[in-house]
């Protein structure tokens, strides 16, 4: 128990004191001591200032992110369940996919203006694929016998979708979820970056060009913490969604 | 009551065809229980997954107590080789053999009421909240076929459901199929590669011929109803009876070993 925690804790623990020791004395303007940016930390992050920006920045990333996978598990399903529908729409797919998402800022902000509803659509223009590609993939690799045994029970329709398809695609689709959640993060900094009144990216930017950069890179620790934690949260969601998968694969390797 | 007639299967790939089953005629009698035996690669899979409506026949017709067959037919159950994969994984056992029962819109009380009685007619009271995964591969075998007898149909479809359990656990499932056959009075199409479980389980036993396959010859099982594996095996007329079937399946095998090529094309149409 100690070993794993020491295991886990020691690499941070090491980054950490080699950054606090090596810019202990630093004279650099653009990196200043990290005893100076946990000071700035301290005093920036305060409640009503994570109220008013780190807030509406996860409301923005929370929104975009479950809609991007509503609209991606849905038609994925619909795409992987019908080998004519997924002929036609693959290398659609792909095309879109392979378009880097951040290109995509300037284009929506014309037709979407710079409020919220941009920020979303961005977010949820670069999610959606991950999360698309993966449950095609997912519903397509559905087991055949598993596929005839629900056939030959007669379970069909929305009992098919809910106890066969969903299910069996759902490893996939929580791997395609994973890739979704960081780019959903990398897309809400950087949709608030290009515009917008408030905001974990706008701050940044804010910090950046009035000069107050131990405050900027306390913005930045802050991401990078905010990462951390979402992912950690996704990763327990998965152990309880997935346990039977996790479960399965060990009894095979096993066997 | 089973019947099929004239029944004809061609797959079609591109320009290549393989006929893997040419005519096959049989009738199961309601409550009967029969076995289909045939040389490996015969289109027995085949020939089940087109009676159990998985499959659209190129030709001929597959009749379930009366009604034509057109995609799986009510009170048709069906027990799979590949226990393994035929069992959903994300459920426990009890949810597995509810699911069907569900489907059938019977009320939460009497699908309680099934699925207790039939795993305690497989023996496995106590598992019910195990995943499949968790059980021993005999165990899993018997959960498929608990959720075949939950789902109370009338003929149940069997496709070499012990090929890939080891011996003793067969025998063990072999006289549970018989046991439960004889207390359900359900129809039974048991489909195998063994001579001897086909011998042993079967009151008829019909003998495939090699791909394109057509009913080779049939055997009425000359062994009295109760029958255990120490003595039934021991009976003279067991071994006569074996002895036939082996024959008639030798011969199946000899004339495909004739029938250039085809053999190499069976094995993609025998899934």
């Amino acid at each position: 128990m100690i070993k794993r925690l020491l295991l886990v804790l020691g690499l941070p623990v090491v980054l950490f004191v080699t950054w606090y020791a090596a810019s202990a004395s630093s004279e650099n303007f653009y990196a200043p001591p990290l005893r100076q940016i946990l000071a700035a930390f301290a005093d920036t992050w305060t409640p009503a200032r994570l109220r008013a920006d780190v807030l509406p920045s996860l409301a923005r990333l929370g929104t975009g992110y479950l809609l991007a996978a509503l609209i991606g598990v849905a038609a994925g399903i619909a795409i992987g369940a019908s080998p004519r529908l997924r002929a036609a729409a693959e290398p659609v797919l792909e095309f879109f996919r392979a378009i880097p998402p951040p290109v995509l800022v300037p284009v929506i902000m014309l037709f979407a203006g710079i409020g919220n509803g941009m920020k979303v659509i961005v977010i949820v223009s670069g999610c959606v694929w991950p999360v698309l590609l993966n449950t095609v993939e997912g519903v397509r690799a559905t087991d055949g016998v598993l596929s005839d045994t629900a056939r030959a029970y007669r379970i069909t329709g929305p009992a098919r979708l809910r106890y066969l398809l969903l299910p069996a695609a759902s490893p996939q689709i929580v791997a395609g979820l994973r890739q979704a959640l960081s780019i959903a993060i990398i897309l809400m900094v950087i949709s608030e970056m290009f515009a917008a009144s408030n905001g974990l990216g706008f701050t940044i930017v804010q910090f950046q060009r009035s000069f107050a950069i131990p405050e900027m890179w306390s913005g930045i620790i802050l991401l990078g913490l905010l990462g951390f934690g979402l992912s950690e949260l996704f990763r327990l969601a998965e152990r309880s969604v997935l346990a039977w998968y996790h479960g399965l694969r060990d009894a095979q390797r096993r066997s | 009551m089973l019947e099929v007639k004239g029944l004809r299967k061609v797959y079609r790939s591109g320009s290549r065809e393989v006929e893997a089953l040419r005519d096959l005629t049989f009738t199961v009698a309601a409550g009967e229980l029969v076995c289909l035996v045939g040389p490996s690669g015969c289109g027995k899979t085949t020939l089940l997954r087109c009676v159990a409506g998985l499959l659209d026949p190129t030709g001929g017709t597959v009749t379930v107590d009366g009604t034509p067959v057109a995609g799986p037919p009510p009170g048709m159950a069906v027990v799979f080789q590949e226990y393994g994969r035929s069992l959903f994984p994300w459920m426990t056992v009890r949810d597995n053999v509810e699911l069907p029962l569900r489907q059938k819109k019977l009320p939460r009380a009497r699908r309680r009421e099934l699925v207790a009685e039939a795993l305690s007619a497989v023996g496995l009271e106590g598992t019910e909240s195990a995943y499949p995964w968790q059980l021993s591969g005999g165990m899993q075998q018997r959960v498929a076929i608990a959720r075949a007898v939950a789902y109370e149909p009338t003929t149940l479809l069997m496709d070499e459901p012990f090929a890939a359990v080891d011996a003793q656990t067969r025998a063990d499932l072999e006289d549970l199929v018989r046991a439960l056959w004889q207390r359900l009075g359900v129809t039974i199409l048991f489909v195998t590669h063994d001579i001897d479980e086909a011998v042993y389980l079967g009151q008829r036993v019909l003998m495939l011929s090699a791909s394109p396959t057509v009913v080779q010859d049939e055997l009425t099982v000359d062994l009295p109803a109760e029958r255990d594996q120490l003595h039934t095996r021991a009976d003279p007329r067991f071994t006569a009876q074996r002895t036939r079937v082996y024959e008639q399946i030798q011969k199946a095998k000899l004339r495909r070993g004739n029938a250039s090529g085809a053999a190499g094309e069976l094995s993609s149409a025998d899934r």
